[in-house]
């Protein structure tokens, strides 16, 4: 009798069996990536905003503090977004008439809200708060990146909690000096480690523990 | 494959998709609680907002207590004790909100009027020098010309931070060298010009 499946076909039913484990491995390693890609994070992905709004031009070109438009940010959890009074600030003489103002022009006529665009989003379920990270030295641009050099901005980190945690693990690298805190280009120095360790004992940062405990954070 | 492999690897196939790409369709009643966040749009208010605008004559809760801090535009009085605090709290302040059009030194030559805001006035003018402490601070709570009101932005004490920084501004291009505290007068003999002890640096 002839045989029926040709001697290559071994190789086939070894390596179908094989892959069959391993597949169930390379999914959920597919899936793990997905999660942490920035299709689910959102992470360097710039969203068009109802205004022609630059922070390049605000921060970068102009210099003016982040605080002069977000400025709840050292008492509040929310940062504050600006009313639309504080554009008008200015640009109710500078660029007075330029078509890409007239939505800033028209809210504040109007009173109706500018309705931009959420680009830094944590789930309901984290209780984030701005004030106690700069009060502590955490500096603007450690998470958010430099804004002072993007025309519309993005989330510059993924927001995932295991950056969030690696930071409560061991916040020194982080620690500023209180004047550098909302300076976007500062870079540790070579002595960071002994600075991070004497400004976490001045501050009275909590211990890792107290830091990386779930009802830090959630509630 | 048999056929129950094949259907276990079609589910677990759908099931890998769903995960990867679709939960953020699926519902996530934890991540997107039904509760408003600062300035997050509701269905319930027919303008959209979460955020309610105030009503006129609205006073805010605890607010009373600044009134306190009110003086009128024609007094002179300081209503905190000044001391370094107040006014390294007032530099800080000041280089905020103030020093985009006013500039570091107070001389109306900040980065925005550069960039053609209207020029605001120096702070170093006799005028400006013999303004009122209320005037000062009536113009921050205010606005004055093309300058709109800061009350919003600064509250009642920094406001005063301000008033007593630009004090110290104003007497930085306006003091007498018999004035200075000793150390200071014999620094100002030493380098030989007056230009260096009137600089208004901060």
């Amino acid at each position: 009798m002839a045989q029926i499946f040709h001697r290559s076909t071994n190789f086939i039913s070894r390596f179908s069996v094989f892959s069959y484990i391993f597949m169930w491995g390379f999914a959920i390693l597919a899936v793990l990536w997905a999660a942490r890609s920035p299709y689910m994070t959102r992470q360097n992905i710039t969203r068009e905003q109802p205004v022609q709004f630059s922070h390049k031009h605000h921060v970068g070109d102009d210099g003016i503090d982040c605080r002069y438009c977000h400025t709840s940010v050292e008492t509040s959890a929310f940062p504050g977004i600006p009313p639309t009074k504080t554009c008008m600030n200015c640009h109710s003489v500078l660029f007075k008439n330029a078509d890409y103002l007239e939505p800033v022009r028209e809210s504040y006529r109007t009173g109706e809200s500018i309705k931009w665009i959420k680009i830094h989003r944590l789930a309901d379920f984290v209780y984030f708060d701005h004030s106690i990270h700069v009060n502590k030295g955490i500096g603007c641009s450690t998470c958010h990146g430099r804004v002072d050099e993007m025309p519309l901005v993005f989330q510059a980190n993924t927001l995932l909690m295991q950056w969030c945690i690696d930071c409560h693990r061991n916040p020194e690298p982080y620690l500023r000096p209180m004047d550098q805190v909302y300076v976007m280009d500062w870079r540790p120095g070579p002595n960071q480690e002994e600075l991070g360790k004497e400004f976490a004992r001045e501050r009275n940062l909590r211990t890792t523990a107290e830091l990386t405990s779930c009802s830090t954070c959630h509630r | 494959m048999t056929n129950a492999s094949r259907f276990l690897f079609v589910a677990f196939a759908a099931a890998a998709c769903v995960l990867a790409g679709g939960c953020r369709y699926l519902r996530q009643d934890m991540a997107n609680q039904p509760k408003n966040l600062p300035l997050s749009p509701s269905d319930f208010f027919g303008d959209g907002r979460s955020e309610r605008p105030l009503l006129d004559n609205t006073v805010a809760r605890g607010s009373i207590a600044e009134d306190a801090l009110f003086v009128p535009k024609d007094s002179n009085a300081f209503p905190l004790p000044v001391n370094q605090q107040l006014v390294e709290r007032g530099q800080d302040r000041y280089k905020i909100f103030c020093s985009p059009c006013h500039g570091l030194q107070g001389d109306g030559n900040g980065l925005i009027a550069m960039r053609g805001m209207k020029h605001p006035p120096s702070f170093h003018q006799d005028r400006l020098r013999q303004a009122t402490n209320g005037y000062l601070y009536g113009v921050i709570t205010n606005g004055f010309g093309a300058m709109y009101g800061y009350s919003a932005q600064i509250p009642p004490r920094d406001r005063w931070a301000i008033v007593a920084y630009e004090r110290a501004l104003q007497l930085s291009r306006d003091a007498k060298a018999s004035e200075l505290p000793p150390e200071l007068r014999e620094k100002l003999n030493q380098s030989g010009t007056a230009k260096d002890s009137t600089g208004g640096q901060d």
